[in-house]
């Protein structure tokens, strides 16, 4: 794993846009080979997608030739809903930049037959030609997605009943009561985001810190399903400093030193320019 | 990139780089148009796969609904109460005008008249959709003749009726030869047998408006709870506040308005009709019922010389008006509060101050009405677009730029000085 540590929210969030940027720019899609997105939603990638609409609105950054698949989407909440998924991506995404709607994939949470829709979620992803980049969030329970823990680390996308951790932080958007947030979610599985080719989770706040801990310093476990990752080869955690109050100062050390060995990796291939943009 | 067709093949026009007035304040958004009315872009990109065949730079402007007048009699020379040869056209004339001060929607003013003015004139106003043709006519605005002998105005005292005795709307249907694209009646409720009148105008669905008349405030009342809704020019040709009996103006504060309804007065924001302080105290009084109107006259947008008001004759002279009689007067105007020098104030002669309409254009009263009360600019606009609209029950379509209603549109600077008119999403002016 890469654990790329930032002083604050907002440099953490930076890097993790110019990563994505650069992700798709050295990657040229194209009408025949659409560049694939896996997006998360929530508080913690929301200045990411506030850095990534800028990079479109300078032209530095087109979406029109990638696909992206939501991570998740309550069960029963109107798509209207302010605080439905949906929502979330038109006002703090899709309505900024230029993605072909038809590309724009996020499970319906109202539909007739929600094991279907989760089949055909699957369906799509592989018809896409699977994720090339996963990028993802961490719950303070340690969840990735709705995974809440307990959930099978070789899972698909299925229906999910939410943990009582997860409806009480989520309460803040619902008017701090707790009887009005959904208590099922159709999410991809663990199983489905470790299929990606390349995983990033982006973690910040102190409130994150022990998720992270139990993550990466401690063993895989079904309880805090994000340390399935411990068995991706290509995953990356963003973090920034305070995320990782929990943490060895051993295992902070390291990851610093490489860090900055790995410092050009995040930098635009401009060839007919002359400048780096430092990631930091 | 044109949408996918699912629901319609009309193209969409996205407004980019624009403030819109929503939910009472300017907001960083684009509007989406589709077949004349505003579209919701998230059900657009969720439902359809759809995105804008189009997309209008409205270069940092802010865009706002439509300004609606439901008091305008007349214009360029025009005046809807003299019966001419087509009286349909001079609506229409007059209609294409008003685009250039942002209105889009209007009701023709008709003022106390004979029967037979109105049995030639109302059949040819028809209610219409505006477009490129001039603003959409939402229906006449019959100010009188049912109205109070002392508080007349400019109004023709021979032409001035009572109810009579039958109740109900027979008298006006007499008078008027029917309602067919009437939305108001201006009316003084004291005149006896009103409550019936005004009781069956407002299940026909017609907007009454008190006005020119000395009710006092329970008599006010009592016309409000059988329907009435709309207050005639307030303070002007009514019983001035007095905190005893604050008559027709203490309904900005009456406790006894029915419960879901509101009541609306109309002001003439034009620096003359009302000064400014008294603007103010009504605004700060009932700021949710405050609708912007111009009550202009033919005069406004002419020349200086003779014209005629209704079954009056004025003249305008450089920058003052006066009846033509006998005499001419030219005793300076008392009271010259001009702020604009296009806004003239036309006055009774033989020494009288009796107004009676003004010359000035919606937009000018909008700016006037912002910097005279303080209001922010949101506030500004929906005194002259969303408030009309709920006056006239048609907010669902008109007044506002909520998804589904009709894309009527203005396009203006930060002074609200106008740059652009639209009516249902095409451009019918631009400056």
């Amino acid at each position: 794993m890469r654990l790329v540590i930032l002083e604050d929210y907002d440099l953490a969030s930076e890097w993790a846009a110019k990563y994505i940027r650069n992700r798709i720019i050295t990657f040229r899609p194209t009408a025949q080979r659409y560049f694939t997105l896996g997006l998360p939603t929530g508080s913690t990638p929301y200045a990411c997608y506030k850095k990534l609409i800028e990079y479109h609105k300078s032209g530095d950054l087109s979406f029109k030739y990638v696909k992206t698949f939501n991570m998740d989407e309550y069960v029963g909440l109107p798509r209207a809903h302010p605080e439905s998924y949906h929502s979330y991506m038109w006002n703090n995404f899709f309505k900024h930049v230029d993605i072909d709607p038809a590309n724009a994939h996020i499970l319906d949470g109202n539909a007739q037959d929600l094991e279907a829709e989760c089949a055909v979620f699957e369906k799509d992803i592989a018809d896409a030609g699977g994720i090339d980049l996963f990028v993802g969030g961490i719950g303070p329970d340690g969840h990735i997605a709705f995974n809440e823990p307990g959930s099978s680390l070789v899972s698909r996308t299925r229906v999910k009943t939410l943990a009582k951790d997860t409806i009480v932080a989520n309460a803040r958007f619902f008017g701090h009561d707790l009887s009005k947030v959904p208590t099922m979610a159709l999410t991809v599985g663990v199983g489905t985001v470790m299929d990606s080719r390349e995983v990033m989770i982006v973690i910040t706040g102190a409130h994150k810190a022990f998720a992270l801990y139990k993550a990466i310093e401690d063993g895989v476990n079904h309880m805090w399903t994000v340390s399935a990752f411990q068995q991706h080869p290509r995953t990356i955690f963003v973090c920034d400093e305070d995320a990782t109050l929990e943490l060895r100062v051993k295992t902070v050390k390291y990851f610093k030193v490489t860090h900055t060995a790995h410092l050009y990796s995040t930098l635009p291939h401009f060839p007919q320019k002359n400048i780096f943009l430092k990631a930091i | 990139m044109p949408s996918n067709g699912s629901v319609s093949d009309a193209p969409i026009t996205q407004f980019i780089n624009c403030r819109i007035l929503k939910e009472h304040t300017l907001q960083r958004e684009d509007l989406w148009v589709r077949d004349g009315r505003i579209l919701d872009p998230e059900k657009l990109f969720f439902d359809e796969q759809g995105y804008a065949d189009r997309q209008l730079d409205c270069g940092g402007a802010i865009l706002a609904p439509g300004f609606i007048d439901v008091q305008l009699n007349g214009g360029y020379g025009v005046d809807f109460s003299t019966p001419s040869e087509d009286p349909g056209a001079g609506v229409a004339f007059v209609a294409k005008k008003i685009l250039e001060h942002g209105v889009t929607s209007f009701c023709p003013t008709l003022v106390t008249s004979p029967p037979s003015v109105y049995h030639k004139v109302l059949p040819e106003v028809k209610v219409q959709s505006g477009g490129v043709h001039g603003a959409g006519v939402l229906g006449v605005h019959l100010e009188g003749p049912f109205i109070s002998l002392e508080k007349k105005g400019a109004h023709p005292e021979q032409f001035l009726r009572t109810f009579g005795g039958s109740g109900g709307v027979n008298p006006l249907l007499e008078v008027y030869g029917g309602l067919d694209n009437v939305s108001m009646v201006t009316l003084a409720p004291e005149l006896a047998g009103s409550q019936s009148v005004v009781e069956e105008l407002s299940q026909r669905g017609v907007t009454v408006s008190l006005g020119h008349s000395v009710a006092n405030l329970s008599q006010a009342e009592e016309a409000v709870q059988q329907g009435a809704s709309f207050i005639t020019h307030l303070f002007n040709a009514m019983l001035p506040f007095h905190h005893r009996d604050p008559g027709i103006v203490g309904l900005l504060t009456s406790n006894r308005i029915p419960a879901g309804r509101s009541v609306f007065y109309g002001m003439i924001a034009d620096g003359i009709h009302t000064n400014p302080a008294a603007l103010r105290i009504a605004h700060r009084a009932h700021p949710a019922g405050l609708v912007l109107v111009t009550d202009a006259i033919m005069a406004m947008g002419l020349p200086p010389g003779r014209h005629t008001l209704g079954q009056q004759v004025i003249e305008i002279q450089g920058l003052h008006a006066y009846v033509a009689g006998n005499t001419l007067t030219s005793s300076p105007v008392p009271n010259q509060l001009t702020f604009d020098s296009r806004i003239l104030n036309v006055f009774w002669g033989l020494g009288t101050t009796t107004l009676s309409g003004s010359i000035a254009t919606m937009d000018m009263c909008v700016r006037h009405f912002q910097q005279a009360s303080g209001c922010s600019v949101p506030e500004a606009l929906e005194a002259a677009s969303l408030h009309p609209a709920q006056l006239l029950g048609i907010s669902h379509q008109k007044g506002s730029l909520e998804y589904g209603c009709d894309a009527d549109l203005v396009l203006m600077d930060d002074q609200m000085v106008l740059e652009a008119t639209y009516i249902s999403g095409v451009e019918v002016w631009r400056k």
